[in-house]
């Protein structure tokens, strides 16, 4: 696989005005008169987190999972239904879903990582088609319609996610807490094993490495993060239906995680804005967005062949070389 | 539950069976010869099943609409194998992924461009009724058709890769592919053509189901999966592998469906078992899949060494 070592384009000349942009985009929006796009913004947050949870399965863990978004649905399943019995603290919420996609993930991977290669995908891809079949019977929860629900998490201080400001600083700080947690994680001693036992896992276990246990680990935490950025889209949504467990949501967070930049830590990010504005501006040109989106996609595989981020990367290069 | 009905269940089974196998017999050679991941198989689908409504409906003949279809489904599959997949080849799985995930959105939106969001294809009027196969067994005719069509092109499809040489170079390459190559087998060709055949298949499969599911975008990716699943049990690359995947999820499929319900019915209050049924025929599938993975790593039929 073509993944690129090093995180490209994370230098402070382009993370600091980044956030700054980040922090003041809802005044900037509200300056500009175009509120409406803070939702877009928040949208872009959430699925940012998923794909960065994606990418450390796929671009650190060297595991290619087709099976991805059923962790967010699930995520959001137990979040909608918490919320739906009267239980409104943002903290239980977090908990509840933290703990049960982690125990989900673990049984999961524990199964999956017993196969390689393409074994691996399809294996994935199984169980979150149980997970989706699974949530299309909870007859009780909406069944194949969803779940909609009037009431949102509360958090403490009397902040509340309907209000879509603070929805909107809550997820940013979650996803800044990811990205942190993923930048100090490659550069030590655990990051190092795991991203060994990518490159080489013969070598990596012939050093002493317990491969199998590392990558476990990496699933059970991504599993977990991407269950939160499930419990973040049902509140930003007030909705959930099986579809967001469906085969097609996994790809696009493949798809967000390829086009960022596999194993570069701003990867999941970069490909969420892309992919997500992408279509924000297709859809207000032409009910047939998706078919432009896939001409965009195809291109870059063609074109870009290690990303955008790879793309980034050379066109530095490229620049400090003249 | 009557011996008859199950045995009738037995029946929409195999034919199920049969069509998956069309399906995956395409899938099973271009991933096993190529290591290629075609997501857009599923397209190839539904783009089979609405050149065929299309054509009928033109035509006014069903025969000709399928038989039309189907040829057109070949050439488009040619087509699509020597502009864009056949560069895809060399690269990695994720590449394919992305390149394949971009066609779903193409072909889906492209369709709808072309022939809207659905097209109606009904089963021609001299099959509508059922025929008497054993005493007190009636069964549609039109699901009869479905099942000596699937079960002949099945046939002729495993004479074609087992027996010929045509085959035995398919085989080869499977195997091996450089090493066919360096025999002298122009793999890059012999692949158009299984590609090109395997589109055929899709549409066979598109235009035989399209009257009893419906002609519609997105028809193709819920049944792609379980032409993965199918190959994945049968073991990647092996023709004989899918026909024996394709019949044992046709067949844990339509029991899961049937049978299971019956019993859960039997043993679990009302309420429970009309909760529990759907979901658990659904899952069936996929946990046969998962033990079959967990016992096999590598398929039934594994090809490569």
């Amino acid at each position: 696989m073509a993944l690129p070592d090093r995180p490209a384009a994370s230098s402070i000349g382009t993370l600091v005005p980044g956030a700054v942009l980040a922090l003041a985009l809802p005044w900037l929006l509200q300056a500009l008169q175009m509120d409406f796009y803070l939702s877009v913004a928040s949208r872009v947050v959430v699925y940012a987190i998923a794909a960065t949870s994606l990418n450390l399965v796929l671009g650190y863990g060297g595991m290619v999972s087709l099976g991805h978004a059923a962790f967010v649905g699930l995520g959001s399943y137990v979040t909608g239904i918490l919320l739906a019995e009267g239980v409104t603290g943002f903290g239980v919420h977090l908990v509840a879903t933290v703990a049960i996609t982690a125990l989900m993930a673990l049984v999961i991977g524990a199964i999956s990582l017993r196969t390689r290669g393409v074994y691996f995908i399809m294996i994935t891809l199984a169980f979150a088609q149980m997970l989706f079949y699974l949530a299309n019977s909870v007859k009780g929860y909406g069944g194949d319609e969803g779940l909609t629900l009037r009431a949102r998490s509360l958090l403490p201080f009397g902040i509340d996610l309907k209000n879509g400001i603070a929805f909107y600083y809550v997820a940013l700080c979650v996803l800044a807490a990811a990205l942190f947690a993923l930048a100090r994680f490659v550069p030590s001693r655990l990051g190092r094993a795991v991203l060994a036992g990518r490159d080489d896992e013969v070598r990596a276990e012939a050093l002493g490495f317990a491969t199998f246990r590392y990558k476990l680990a990496i699933f059970v935490a991504a599993g977990a993060l991407a269950g939160i950025a499930g419990a973040l889209s049902v509140n930003l949504q007030g909705y959930v239906s099986p579809n967001a467990l469906h085969w097609t949501q996994s790809g696009t967070l493949l798809v967000m995680v390829i086009l960022g930049g596999v194993g570069s830590v701003w990867g999941g990010l970069a490909g969420a804005l892309v992919l997500l504005l992408l279509q924000e501006v297709l859809a207000a040109y032409t009910q047939y967005w998706e078919f432009w989106t896939g001409w965009v996609l195809l291109a870059v595989v063609l074109f870009a062949r290690r990303g955008l981020a790879g793309l980034l990367f050379d066109l530095r290069t490229r620049l400090a070389a003249r | 539950m009557s011996g008859i009905f199950i045995f009738e269940q037995a029946l929409n089974g195999l034919q199920f069976g049969l069509m998956l196998f069309l399906l995956a017999a395409g899938l099973t050679l271009i991933f096993g010869v190529m290591d290629m991941i075609n997501l857009a198989h599923g397209s190839l689908y539904m783009v089979g099943a609405f050149l065929c409504a299309w054509l009928a409906s033109a035509t006014g003949s069903f025969v000709y609409g399928v038989l039309g279809g189907v040829l057109l489904s070949a050439l488009f599959g040619a087509a699509l194998e020597i502009s864009l997949l056949r560069s895809l080849y060399m690269r990695d799985h994720l590449s394919q992924v992305l390149a394949t995930f971009a066609l779903i959105l193409i072909l889906n939106d492209g369709v709808k461009m072309i022939f809207g969001s659905d097209l109606p294809l009904v089963a021609p009027a001299a099959l509508d009724g059922p025929v008497e196969l054993l005493p007190g067994l009636m069964y549609p005719a039109y699901r009869l058709l479905i099942l000596t069509v699937g079960f002949a092109l099945a046939l002729v499809l495993y004479l074609l890769v087992q027996k010929t040489r045509l085959g035995a170079l398919v085989r080869a390459g499977a195997s091996n592919r450089e090493m066919s190559g360096a025999m002298g087998v122009n793999v890059a060709r012999l692949f158009t053509g299984v590609f090109a055949i395997g589109a055929a298949l899709c549409a066979v499969a598109g235009g035989l189901l399209g009257p009893l599911l419906a002609v519609q975008v997105g028809m193709g990716e819920n049944i792609l999966i379980l032409a993965f699943v199918v190959i994945v049990i049968g073991g990647i690359g092996s023709i004989r592998g899918a026909l024996i995947g394709a019949i044992l999820v046709g067949a844990v499929d339509t029991l899961g469906r049937t049978l299971l319900q019956h019993l859960l019915r039997e043993f679990l209050p009302p309420q429970w078992a009309s909760a529990a049924g759907p979901a658990f025929a659904s899952i069936a599938v996929y946990v046969f899949m998962a033990v079959v993975l967990v016992v096999k790593p590598r398929g039934l039929f594994p090809v490569r060494s």
